[in-house]
């Protein structure tokens, strides 16, 4: 084994191996493609096409990028703590079901200005809620975080069901929904933002919650590389004995690290519940907290890089749908597949490459063994 | 008094039916788990299953090689997941997160294609599929007071699927505790470096184990379309997957005790669907969301450590490194 380093350059490690594992992804998906019957590139130019051809589609892609920024920074920061966080799915569902609440009691009689900060405040409380307790058991107990944040993504969807059909439907209704909130009390639309500058903007779910989104990164980040909580957090999920040794609690840190995680996921809700639909109602998450276990895998749970792969998926998302009417077979579920070769590429089988890339850096830079 | 009896023997015939999927992946998930490799993939095996299945039984294949064609596809994605975990060591969460979905995308993309009815597949002909075995004698047994509906619908309505499932388990039992493959796969998720130090091959062990998985989870998704439906329906495994996961973690990881938990979720199950819409006397309209609840929270509970304690085998998650 003459030529192999075990210490390959930082480029290699950081840029090198996620773009081919990437790459590979792709290939796997546009393999698929190809073996449906259809011509893989002409997907790809119909899908940027859909996706960024005109104001509305980047609007749209925009809009599926905020959902994917949101519940993949959730589960980067558990990651960083040494946790996998499947349950963003959950928190996603709870966290809308705060918001959606706080706007339904406070929009008789409390002020937009105040009452929107209010709702997302109460969905980032509910969704840190929602997760704290899986954490606790997980710190305390000792119950496998995975298993239980996955109990606790069905029981987000039994509550949110009981809680529309008895609580909140409209009776007489026969949508299983909330009713709408007062017509002030949401998240300004994109049309409506930039209408206020006298900019023309096309009509789309992109609202004020993109901001937010990416507001949260630019927080996770200082949060994670700034602060003695972000050092203390990656300590651990580093090295939790000796974080130990350190005098940081990794028990505190669990907890701590999946609220914000929790809240994260939580803006999910703000965007879908106060941003788009104005009202509560059903599945309104739709997979977004699986599909930010890729977006974190394939951004290496770093915020920049979330950012680019939730701009990946929310261009497949909506590039996806757009090419449902040119290409029959390509619908939403294609996207899903893409999402799940991302995960086994860039998650599973991350380490694939990096023995021939390895061997092959060694015969080019005959670097000592 | 007759139509009470009836009621009794519904709702326990149809535990056994929605308990038998469960079953199959809970013990598919015990043999995975109990060799060191996590598996919360088993929903994505038995939805791909389920697929190939319907496919199979959808061109007109009979009910036993469709059902081999399901198993095929099942123990394809365990290789998958094991050739990732095994033998490149990756993360085996994210692997089996990957399976789940991957599956969930692809069945509804190729589904769309092949058949052109919204991710659905045809319906499948009764020759393609597992009726119930004595359909005759239970007509004729109904009538019988009190023990006429019990053989009627808990036993003679059944199709065969049920009863090679109620078998296994205790064959399960066998294979982990009264065999030396047995042993030996427990010996792997409790402690791999001292059965490789015993010369023992813990990769292949490993293979073994989570091919296992594939095959139980096969059948799991050939009974849902082949026995219980007769079609495929996007994501109709509707998470039967993560379920029976809970059942294996409230069965501390037994073989026994996993498929007694799988009876009770599909007695719980088979309870919420015959009380939806019930209206009790003195209690009001019955929560069929919290009985459907209780499974989770039962799950959590437990794993809390506030009744029993539910040990993971010690390896669990853990990829071998071989000592240098």
């Amino acid at each position: 084994m003459k030529h192999v380093p075990a210490v390959l350059p930082r480029w290699i490690d950081v840029v090198l191996l996620p773009v081919l594992n990437v790459a590979m992804a792709l290939f796997a998906a546009g393999l698929v493609v190809w073996a449906i019957g259809q011509n893989p590139l002409t997907a790809v130019q119909l899908l940027v096409q859909g996706a960024f051809g005109s104001a509305l589609a980047w609007s749209y892609t925009l809009y599926y990028t905020t959902n994917f920024i949101c519940t993949g920074l959730a589960v980067a920061v558990a990651f960083h703590c040494g946790h996998f966080n499947i349950g963003a799915e959950g928190q996603g569902t709870v966290g809308g079901l705060g918001v959606g609440l706080v706007l339904l009691a406070g929009d008789a009689w409390l002020p937009a200005p105040l009452l929107v900060p209010l709702a997302i405040l109460g969905g980032l409380l509910a969704g840190a809620g929602w997760a704290f307790v899986p954490a606790w058991l997980q710190a305390r107990r000792g119950s496998h975080i995975v298993i239980t944040t996955i109990m606790f993504n069905f029981l987000a969807s039994t509550l949110m069901v009981w809680l529309l059909v008895n609580v909140v439907k409209v009776p007489g209704n026969q949508a299983v929904e909330s009713r709408l909130f007062a017509p002030g009390a949401v998240l300004p639309s994109a049309q409506a933002v930039f209408g206020a500058f006298g900019l023309d903007w096309p009509d789309t779910p992109l609202n004020l919650a993109f901001v937010l989104a990416l507001l949260a990164c630019v927080l996770v980040w200082a949060m994670l590389w700034h602060t003695r909580l972000g050092y203390a957090l990656r300590a651990v999920g580093l090295a939790s004995g000796a974080a130990r040794y350190a005098g940081i609690d990794p028990r505190r840190l669990t907890v701590i690290a999946m609220c914000i995680s929790g809240a994260l996921a939580a803006l999910v809700g703000a965007n879908e519940i106060a941003g788009v639909h104005h009202k509560l109602l059903l599945d309104f998450v739709a997979g977004a907290g699986f599909t930010g276990i890729a977006v974190a895998l394939m951004g290496r749970n770093h915020p920049l890089g979330i950012v680019l792969s939730a701009l990946l998926f929310g261009a497949l998302a909506q590039g996806g749908s757009e090419l449902v009417f040119e290409m029959p077979a390509f619908t939403r579920d294609m996207s899903v597949a893409v999402q799940g070769f991302v995960v086994l590429f860039c998650g599973a089988l991350a380490l694939l490459l990096r023995p021939p890339v390895a061997w092959v850096y060694g015969r080019l830079a005959k670097v000592p063994a | 008094m007759t139509d009470d009896w009836l009621i009794v023997a519904s709702v326990l015939g149809a535990t056994l039916r929605i308990a038998v999927p469960l079953v199959l992946c809970a013990l598919a998930g015990v043999f995975s788990e109990r060799a060191g490799v996590i598996d919360i993939g088993l929903e994505g095996k038995m939805l791909a299953a389920a697929f190939a299945a319907a496919c199979l039984g959808a061109i007109g294949w009979p009910a036993w090689p469709a059902m081999a064609g399901a198993i095929a596809v099942s123990a394809l994605l365990a290789l998958v997941h094991a050739w990732a975990c095994i033998t490149h060591r990756g993360d085996q969460i994210v692997s089996s997160v990957a399976l789940n979905v991957i599956a969930a995308g692809l069945t509804v993309v190729l589904g769309l294609v092949w058949f052109h009815q919204g991710g659905r597949t045809p319906n499948i002909g009764d020759a393609s599929r597992f009726m119930a075995l004595f359909p005759d004698a239970a007509g004729a047994v109904q009538g019988w007071p009190v023990i006429g509906p019990l053989l009627a619908e808990g036993v003679l309505r059944h199709n065969v699927l049920v009863w090679v499932t109620v078998a296994l388990v205790p064959a399960s039992w066998w294979l982990l505790y009264r065999t030396r493959f047995g042993l030996r796969l427990r010996a792997v998720g409790e402690n791999p470096a001292m059965v490789d130090a015993a010369g023992i091959s813990v990769g292949a062990l490993r293979y073994g184990a989570v091919l296992l998985a594939g095959v139980l989870c096969g059948a799991a998704g050939g009974y849902l379309t082949l026995a219980q439906n007769a079609s495929f329906t996007p994501g109709m495994t509707a998470g039967r997957g993560f379920m029976a996961l809970a059942a294996m973690v409230f069965g501390k990881w037994h073989p026994l005790r996993a498929a007694v938990a799988c009876l009770l979720f599909g007695f719980l199950d088979a309870v919420a669907i015959r009380l939806q819409g019930v209206v009790l006397p003195g209690l009001g309209s019955v929560p069929v969301e919290l009985i459907q609840a209780l499974p989770y929270v039962l799950t959590v509970v437990l794993l809390a450590g506030f009744f029993g304690r539910a040990e993971a085998p010690k390896a669990l998650g853990r990829a071998y490194v071989k000592e240098r």
